[in-house]
């Protein structure tokens, strides 16, 4: 029962967290936004499998938190230098000195 | 001891819910970009973690039990990491904290 509770609460945050990625001022708020909404996603699949007695789902959690973090990564990565490939030299003019 | 197990996993879940839902409101509530990296920090390390150890006690000593632990090392090294990207990002591109005065930031960045 308490996991049902918390499995709403769990719901009610990714709500709000749903309305600052589509709200976010800058790219990087969205970016963020969806990286928090990608991990109430891995909780929200265990706490579904558990909830229907199959916690099989915990397979697709793993696989989720993985794909979550390579696409914020991915993303983060376009927006830099626009392409996903290797950085060309010329891109190299855009990085701090540190 | 399968009573104990139950309250403990209630105890760990309601606590891992309420902290969810606080990252949540402040991601929400707070001002600016670098406010909002704390707000989403409480709810990618105490909130998972708080609600991840109640469903082991649900799971008790199974594979279910090595896969939530898998799951919670590989997110508690995965999200500091992420975080560090965005905020690298964002700093690089010129976004700067919300009321922080020029002459308190570092030279080459004003």
């Amino acid at each position: 029962m308490m996991l049902a509770a918390a499995t709403v609460g769990l719901l009610v945050a990714m709500l709000i967290v749903l309305a600052r990625a589509i709200a976010g001022p800058s790219l990087y708020d969205r970016v963020l936004a969806v990286n928090s909404f990608g991990t109430k996603i891995v909780l929200l699949l265990a706490a579904m499998g558990f909830l229907s007695g199959r916690p099989d789902f915990l397979d697709i959690a793993l696989l989720y938190a993985l794909i979550n973090f390579i696409g914020t990564l991915a993303v983060l990565k376009f927006f830099r230098y626009r392409h996903l490939g290797v950085a060309s030299p010329s891109d190299g003019k855009a990085e701090t000195t540190r | 001891m399968s009573l104990l197990a139950a309250i403990l996993a209630g105890m760990f879940l309601a606590a891992g819910a309420i902290f969810v839902l606080i990252g949540s409101f402040g991601l929400w509530r707070l001002p600016d970009f670098y406010t909002r990296l704390h707000a989403a920090g409480i709810t990618d390390t105490l909130g998972l973690s708080l609600m991840l150890v109640g469903m082991m006690f649900l799971g008790g000593w199974t594979l279910v039990t090595v896969k939530l632990v898998f799951i919670m090392l590989l997110i508690l090294l995965t999200s500091p990491t992420a975080t560090h990207a965005v905020a690298n990002a964002a700093y690089t591109v010129g976004l700067r904290p919300f009321g922080v005065p020029p002459e308190d930031l570092a030279e080459k960045d004003r």
